[in-house]
């Protein structure tokens, strides 16, 4: 008896210390990234998000051009992403005939499973020439007209740079969003729904007034999961973005992002205070994506409650 | 029907509308899968031939093959698993077994949801922070490490997720008999999840055989083939990413020949996956 109990709980602690690690492993990377940034942060305070300095020959430098790249990247991604996913989670969820359900769902996530250097190929040797041709043109044409926004538009139409780069990270991140929306909504009690039916409202305007508010905490969850995955995505940008170091004004221009400044410059950076930069803008990123991705989790998180069960 | 007033008749029409537009998002949502899948075909098959799995990467404008980056792509994702399988799986355990109370499991299960979806970039900052820049070599082993790293979370949350779905009263039959806890753990919760567990690990190994972002400091890339884990080695995914970006030819069409290889041996293992444990993930 008292070896079984003592096996009982060795085998408790090994587990506990396991599960330990991962907490370890965090710490452990927001530590080291810390010990990495910290000549950087010295060297330039607390200044250094928002200045546009990037020389590495004068040892200048500052992260405003790579968190710049990689806001309006994701927030480009967001603004296509959210209508189609919604659209895609609608359809899975109300519309699909019962024998598509799987595979359709099968398929979408097959979409977020293809790996984001093949997203970079297909963006730059097929999406780019084309967006290139067609769609710049018509847009510069067309929303480059008008007041405010138009500077937006207007550019070198080569088709790689913020807009191609926000553009492909949209379809990158359009699964994750869509199958948590789908997700979500397969949870609205069906009483609820069929309560609306019954009084005659059509299917969208169960989906709008019934199932979307329902639902929403869980809707804005998925859309900052997305949002996580969009900030922090390397490869797929990389290839498109155009990896200049500065910021205009037009979306057409080539930028930058943090990961697609890590990507590019870390293995060849000469000096330690470049480094070390590099290391601060991966602080940021880390930063900011875990932010955005405990949001999301405790969004999630609530709905899960609210419904009874777990998530 | 004699209900054709006008408001019902905009209702109808938005309701058309509407329902429409989620169709058109699902067959763009479609066709840029199928559009990715063609290209893929298209560009890449040619380049598949024997010498792609017989050779190692060439010198620009002359013959080759990728033996070099697949032996590598395997070596260190077969490494990463060998890894991550355990700690994933036995961290999993607690979360469900032992997770009823107290504050490690809750915190541990919103860490690791977290770190499942952490930008991988920052993983392989990490590891060369704290083993490449300290050996002073980039190495074979520094990139199954960063791979490790993101693979664990992945086998963590569905090994939690499996042995909750084992019932509740084949714990309760075997602590009846008289199991204590480990063997219960070990021996029946564990079994009767085994296929999930499995689902799991391929899940991680289909996620981290395309990662190219954490290899990029850490194993780096290497023209020749090599066995050996402590120096810098070839693997598809960064050999893509230079072949991709290069002006020759032969090294183009190499790179789509590796991405039809990558993308084609992930799909695969998502769909059987996928099929195999639908609803469950």
């Amino acid at each position: 008896m008292r070896v079984q109990r003592l096996q009982d709980a060795l085998f408790h602690q090994v587990t506990r210390f396991f599960a330990f690690s991962v907490l370890a492993i965090l710490a452990a990377i927001i530590a080291s990234l810390l010990y990495g940034a910290w000549p950087a942060l010295l060297e330039f305070g607390a200044g250094f998000p928002f200045s546009a300095d990037w020389n590495p020959v004068a040892d200048k430098f500052g992260g405003l051009i790579s968190v710049y790249g990689t806001l309006s990247t994701s927030v480009i991604a967001l603004v296509v992403a959210i209508p189609v996913s919604f659209g895609i989670a609608i359809f899975l969820t109300e519309l699909c005939p019962p024998v598509l359900r799987g595979p359709l769902g099968i398929a979408v996530e097959l979409l977020a499973a293809v790996p984001s250097i093949i997203y970079g190929m297909w963006g730059l040797f097929v999406f780019a020439p084309l967006f290139a041709d067609y769609v710049q043109p018509v847009l510069s044409m067309t929303l480059g007209n008008l007041p405010f926004i138009g500077t937006l538009f207007q550019g070198p139409q080569n088709g790689i740079g913020i807009l191609s780069a926000g553009l492909i990270l949209s379809v990158m991140v359009i699964p994750f969003i869509a199958s948590v929306m789908r997700d979500v909504f397969e949870v609205v009690p069906g009483i609820l729904k069929e309560s609306a039916y019954g009084l005659g409202a059509t299917t969208w305007e169960v989906v709008w007034n019934i199932v979307l508010p329902y639902t929403r905490v869980g809707v804005i969850g998925g859309v900052m999961l997305g949002l996580g995955r969009a900030l922090g995505e390397t490869m797929a940008v990389t290839f498109v973005i155009g990896n200049a170091h500065r910021i205009s004004p037009s979306l057409y221009e080539a930028g930058n992002s943090i990961a697609s400044t890590l990507a590019n410059e870390f293995a060849e950076a000469a000096s330690d205070l470049h480094v070390s930069s590099l290391i601060a803008l991966g602080l940021i990123l880390f930063f900011v994506t875990f932010v955005v991705l405990a949001l999301s989790k405790i969004l999630l998180m609530r709905l899960g409650r609210s419904e009874g069960e777990k998530t | 029907m004699s209900d054709t007033t006008a408001l019902y008749r905009k209702r109808v029409r938005t309701n058309r509308i509407a329902l429409m537009c989620s169709l058109l998002a699902m067959l763009i949502g479609m066709s840029f899968l199928a559009w990715i899948m063609i290209v893929l075909l298209y560009k890449g098959f040619g380049a598949l031939s024997l010498s792609l799995f017989t050779q190692s990467t060439p010198a620009p404008g002359s013959d080759g093959g990728l033996f070099n980056a697949i032996l590598g792509s395997l070596m260190m994702v077969g490494v990463s698993t060998f890894i991550a399988t355990p700690i994933g799986i036995l961290a999993g355990v607690y979360l469900s077994e032992f997770g009823r109370k107290g504050w490690l499991a809750p915190t541990t299960r919103f860490i690791n949801d977290i770190l499942l979806s952490a930008p991988s970039i920052v993983i392989g900052v990490f590891i060369y922070a704290v083993y490449v820049a300290q050996v002073q070599h980039f190495s074979g082993w520094a990139g199954s490490l960063a791979l490790a790293l993101i693979a664990i979370p992945v086998v963590v949350r569905t090994t939690e997720n499996m042995l909750n779905l084992v019932p509740g009263s084949l714990r309760e039959a075997a602590s009846a008999l008289g199991a204590p806890r480990w063997k219960v753990v070990l021996h029946v919760v564990l079994r009767s999840a085994r296929a999930g567990v499995l689902t799991g690990i391929l899940l991680a190994i289909a996620r981290v055989s395309g990662e190219t972002a954490p290899l990029l400091f850490t194993a780096l890339n290497n023209q020749f083939t090599s066995y050996d884990l402590n120096g810098p080695m070839a693997n598809l995914p960064v050999v893509i990413f230079q072949f991709a970006m290069s002006p020759y030819e032969n090294w183009n069409s190499l790179a789509w020949g590796g991405a039809i290889l990558i993308t084609f041996g992930v799909l695969c293992l998502n769909i059987v996956v996928r099929t195999m444990f639908r609803k469950k993930i």
